[in-house]
């Protein structure tokens, strides 16, 4: 599985959805030191980038993903607006949610990221039941979940695994391995330090995976995608990857080993992907420049826009608890 | 109208929902091919009429269980889960009381999850606490959760229907002991709204609210009290989320009085909370100090003499009544 098998179009796609997604982290990251100006914790998938893109990427509109805690980069991949995350981040009015889910529940239904759960290892079973609907309806949608290393640890994710195997539902797990849950390293919370070596015990296949580099991600994907498409049952990914900032911006990480970190931040997946299209020729360090300016003024754009829009109003809290009559149009199929 | 079991007018529904709507599936431990064999069980004969598409037998999975119910509802399905004993809802209860309850909310309405949950209840058994526990409080206590709990074979039909089609999570509990009672239940699509009290006797010197299968208990407490002269209403209110407050409120109205029971335990019990309303909305018409009969705050023994000892009996109702009453 080479970067060769990666088209250049493409190639520059994923650079700019890797970009942006840090980009929009990057400005988490400033705006969470201003007082006032987000809501909440700062939960950042900083690093992970190449494991969204690279998976998404391989993916139909269609398809249908579960995301979590650390969903920024999943929701961005799938096509979500910033402007409207960016407002839900800061708890407003315009926000994708309306601001009732802030940064760590937010789903986008209309571009089929269908929920994000904060409870660790909560998203397997919902997937699960998502990819049991597209099974039963017999379309050739795949659901997608991501999961941590530390969700793992978690019963729901071994019975939704097991289920998924029984009854061979289109469904791609893929455990982002950042090596940490919380401040506890893989390795004081697992045994074993690859997760994908459960798969053969629920009876599914099992792959390893360069989490930080998107090629090998995207073109591994895209073989298991059309696995599950084909009715031949569920997959696990383990993309091997690091939480560069923590578990959160509360958290500075002091029971990090630094030289650890360090190596890890050289290998960053933003980073190493513009160099090797910039040594293979493929754009030029002048159409980087404008491809970052672009998605800088897009995130500038998003912040004007959150900063701008109203709060809610407080009883507004009382809508959303209820379908009064009917199911909304997205999600009734 | 045909007399049936409750569990067979249980399973009435099932069969109408689905011969109606192709997007619902019934899910659970068992469902299908179950270790018992009784055609008064209320999925019995389902997997032979409509096969294994859409009859699911599941791994002992409480949790996946309730996450494909959840997931599945999410894109439009309409999946009717079963939770095989009350307690072992505790081991879903992630999946219904985090997501199926508030996962519509944080979405800012844009979500839906109608879904059904059937879970299995009651005590007298002698089954043990692990398997008889009624947790009703603790379901009507998590916004975004529809809570209902039918004590007749027709109410058990028109309120599993009713729960099927609603755009919402909706738990139906049912009292397993049930099961077997008959009674008279309309055909074809027969629903009860959910959130309608239903006055199962009028009277004029006392309340009593009570659901499921105490509300047995309430009707034979009322015949008694009526041999002395105490003429009793029972409120059966079917639906605890939402509640028909208008309905208990206009009772204790015309009576002044209430007893509110139940085979729940009784610190924190849903009971509180119907005292409360009362307490709260109609303390001015009250003629004296609301009762409620409840369990006692134990787990349910499995010795008879005990667990008989736990489930309030038409006795203690007599008596709190008695008192209400002044005639204790």
């Amino acid at each position: 599985m080479g970067s060769q098998q990666v088209e250049v179009g493409l190639k520059k796609a994923m650079y700019e959805e890797m970009a942006l997604i840090r980009r929009f982290e990057e400005k988490l990251i400033e705006l969470s030191q201003e007082k006032g100006k987000l809501v909440g914790m700062q939960i950042l998938a900083y690093g992970q980038e190449a494991v969204s893109v690279g998976i998404v990427k391989a993916l139909e509109p269609d398809d249908v993903i579960v995301s979590n805690h650390r969903s920024h980069g999943h929701l961005l991949a799938k096509g979500a607006d910033p402007k409207y995350l960016m407002a839900e981040i800061m708890g407003k009015a315009t926000g994708v949610n309306k601001g009732k889910s802030g940064t760590l529940h937010m789903s986008v239904p209309e571009v089929n990221a269908l929920m994000t759960t904060t409870i660790v290892g909560g998203g397997p079973p919902l997937a699960v039941g998502a990819a049991f609907a597209q099974q039963y309806r017999g379309t050739s949608n795949i659901t997608v979940v991501f999961f941590g290393d530390g969700a793992a640890a978690e019963g729901s994710v071994h019975e939704a695994m097991n289920l998924a195997a029984l009854w061979k539902l289109p469904v791609l797990f893929v455990c982002e391995n950042n090596c940490w849950a919380g401040a506890q390293s893989l390795s004081e919370h697992c045994c074993l330090m690859d997760i994908t070596r459960r798969a053969v015990g629920y009876g599914m296949p099992g792959e390893l995976v360069d989490g930080n580099d998107v090629e090998k991600v995207f073109t591994l994907a895209k073989e298991m995608v059309s696995r599950c498409r084909n009715s031949q049952g569920p997959v696990l990914i383990e993309a091997k990857t690091y939480r560069i900032r923590g578990h959160g911006e509360h958290d500075h990480q002091h029971y990090v080993d630094k030289k650890e970190l360090e190596a890890w931040a050289r290998l960053c997946p933003v980073r190493c992907l513009r160099e090797r299209m910039l040594a293979d020729g493929l754009v030029t360090e002048g159409e980087i420049q404008v491809m970052d300016r672009q998605i800088e003024a897009k995130v500038d754009e998003a912040v004007r826009f959150a900063s701008d829009s109203p709060y809610p109003l407080p009883e507004e809290a009382l809508q959303d608890l209820w379908v009064e009559d009917g199911i909304p149009q997205q999600v009734a199929q | 109208m045909a007399v049936l079991s409750f569990g067979q007018a249980l399973k009435d529904a099932l069969d109408v929902a689905m011969s109606k709507d192709d997007s619902v599936f019934i899910a659970g431990e068992g469902v299908g091919v179950s270790i018992h064999y009784d055609p008064n069980l209320p999925t019995h004969g389902l997997l032979e009429k409509y096969g294994r598409k859409r009859v699911k037998d599941t791994p002992v999975s409480e949790a996946a269980i309730a996450g494909l119910g959840v997931g599945a509802s999410a894109l439009g399905l309409r999946p009717v889960v079963e939770i095989m004993f009350f307690p072992f809802i505790t081991l879903a209860a992630d999946m219904l009381v985090n997501h199926a309850a508030k996962l519509r909310y944080l979405s800012g309405g844009k979500s839906a999850f109608p879904l059904t949950v059937r879970v299995k209840a009651g005590v007298s058994f002698a089954a043990g606490c692990q398997h008889s526990h009624n947790l009703e409080a603790w379901l009507a206590h998590s916004p975004g959760l529809r809570v209902v709990f039918p004590s007749t074979a027709a109410d058990a039909k028109g309120l599993l229907l009713s729960a099927i089609f609603d755009p919402n999570p909706v738990i139906v509990i049912e009292e397993m002991l049930l099961y077997w009672m008959k009674g008279e239940v309309p055909d074809g699509d027969h629903r009860i709204p959910i959130g309608k009290a239903r006055v199962v006797i009028p009277g004029k010197d006392c309340t009593v609210v009570s659901y499921g299968g105490a509300v047995y208990t309430a009707l034979e407490a009322a015949k008694t009290l009526s041999e002395e002269g105490i003429s009793t209403e029972v409120i059966d209110l079917r639906s605890l989320v939402p509640l028909d407050k208008a309905c208990l409120l206009d009772s204790v109205r015309r009576t002044g009085r209430l007893v509110v029971l139940h085979d729940a335990t009784k610190f924190g019990g849903f009971g509180a909370e119907i005292s409360a309303i009362v307490a709260e909305e109609a303390f001015d018409v009250l003629k004296a100090p609301i009762k409620r009969v409840a369990a006692p705050d134990i787990p349910v023994p499995v010795s008879p003499p005990q667990e008989m000892f736990n489930k309030p009996s038409p006795e203690t109702v007599i008596a709190a009544v008695r008192a209400t009453v002044g005639k204790g």
